[in-house]
């Protein structure tokens, strides 16, 4: 049976990890290929590295972060923040990252998806989308959270899907930083219209929250970062928690 | 000893690389038929579109040098779809090392097939897990050494002669991947 997969996300910050709480008040969080390996250790599936900084100067030092992850780390790993072209992309794949996380400039430019999958295979693309539930339903936010959209997010994840993403990455922003569990109804709704692979993100704070993503928001992985970071749960712990509950993990 | 990685664009090939220099071995790239026919082991790497990897394999005259090696060849995901005798993705001719056609998984769960599973060895052992990412599989058949199921099931692993194959990413499969690659540096 393939195994539900646990994620943490490393948000880099010059080579660093660091983690907001509501995309705000970063505190710093270690090296970055040293917690990767940590977590490779624990028993992580899948690592996910947001470059918070990226910008045009800064995308060599991450070709070069990602190429020295690439040489220690021996299991999956997405690298996203700031890609906007096949270049970026063509750049971080040829320096070793498994996948790509496009965000904002998807939103902004939806034929660059299809131009990724068509070039580098649906396999390598994972659409991250940010969204909050308003009173109109859930909204799709760019630029990190800080711009609105009209988007609705389940009309958004099956366009991304029809134009080749091979993975949602959904971050609840009414959830994330809260430590309350992640968003379920939404994940499972979402589940249900996309037939690519779900990645619950947002509001984890126990153990139990990632056994409910699973059952209840029938989520394929599901992905956090401070309460690994601060080693508040430990992934081995959380994998053998989830093994009790019946869901199938790799141990 | 000497391990070349056939390089024809495919997209795992600096993974591949990596995962050999962490066991201590430093393969060498190349789509060079000389350094091809002059190495210890080849591997045979893939991500990507089944149809456009032949174009480029046709275009090095890799497509007539590959079936020929006498060494041994471990073909890994795309790598070793293309060792059958034709893809449904891209309804392409491939090399016909194996006897047989890559199909398309039925949506009948979420394809792509993603993410960490075991597979069932000859003897119906259940091997540690590996990671999957492929929409297209190879039927199981006469030369299958390690099953998996999802959707259907379908060749984890092949051998015939010297032509390994596995569908999954030993260079991406944590401890598992890397006994399996250590495995294929031992075979003769």
């Amino acid at each position: 049976m393939l195994a539900k997969r646990i994620i943490p996300c490393l948000d880099i910050k010059d080579g660093r990890t660091v983690k907001g709480v509501n995309f705000e008040n970063l505190r710093d969080a270690g090296d970055a290929v040293e917690l990767a390996r940590r977590y490779a250790d624990e028993g992580a599936d899948e690592l996910v590295f947001l470059d918070i900084t990226a910008t045009h100067e800064k995308r060599k030092t991450l070709a070069t972060l990602v190429e020295r992850i690439a040489q220690h780390i021996n299991i999956p790993f997405t690298v996203g923040g700031g890609i906007g072209t096949v270049e970026d992309v063509n750049v971080l794949l040829q320096s070793g990252a498994d996948k790509v996380s496009l965000n904002s400039a998807a939103v902004k430019h939806p034929a660059l998806i299809a131009d990724i999958a068509d070039k580098f295979g649906s396999q390598c693309l994972v659409l991250a989308i940010d969204a909050k539930e308003t009173a109109t339903g859930w909204k799709v936010y760019l630029n990190g959270g800080r711009l609105a959209t009209e988007l609705d997010l389940f009309a958004w994840a099956q366009q991304s899907e029809q134009l080749g993403a091979g993975e949602i990455l959904f971050t609840s922003m009414n959830h994330d930083g809260t430590k309350n569990g992640f968003a379920n109804v939404a994940l499972r709704q979402l589940s249900s219209v996309v037939n690519i692979p779900v990645i619950a993100s947002g509001g984890a704070g126990s153990m139990q929250h990632f056994v409910e993503t699973f059952t209840e928001g029938h989520a394929d992985a599901a992905l956090a970062a401070s309460i690994f970071h601060f080693q508040e749960i430990s992934i081995r712990e959380l994998k053998h928690f989830l093994q009790q509950h019946q869901i199938p993990v790799r141990l | 000893m000497k391990l070349v990685i056939i390089d024809y664009g495919a997209g795992n090939t600096q993974s591949v690389k990596f995962a050999f220099q962490r066991l201590g071995v430093n393969p060498v790239l190349s789509s060079n038929e000389e350094d091809i026919l002059s190495a210890d082991k080849v591997i045979f790497p893939g991500v990507g579109h089944a149809k456009a990897a032949m174009d480029v394999l046709k275009e090095k005259q890799l497509d007539r040098l590959i079936p020929q090696l006498k060494q041994p060849v471990l073909g890994i995901c795309l790598g070793m779809q293309l060792m059958c005798k034709f893809s449904e993705e891209g309804k392409t001719p491939c090399l016909g090392i194996f006897d047989e056609t890559v199909k398309l998984f039925e949506p009948k769960a979420k394809v792509p097939h993603m993410g960490w599973q075991q597979t069932t060895d000859s003897q119906q052992q259940t091997t540690g897990f590996y990671y999957f990412v492929h929409s297209y599989y190879v039927p199981v058949n006469n030369y299958t050494t390690l099953t998996c199921q999802y959707i259907t099931d379908f060749s984890a692993a092949v051998q015939k002669d010297n032509f390994y194959g596995v569908q999954f990413h030993p260079e991406k499969s944590g401890e598992a991947g890397e006994q399996l690659l250590q495995k294929f540096l031992e075979a003769r």
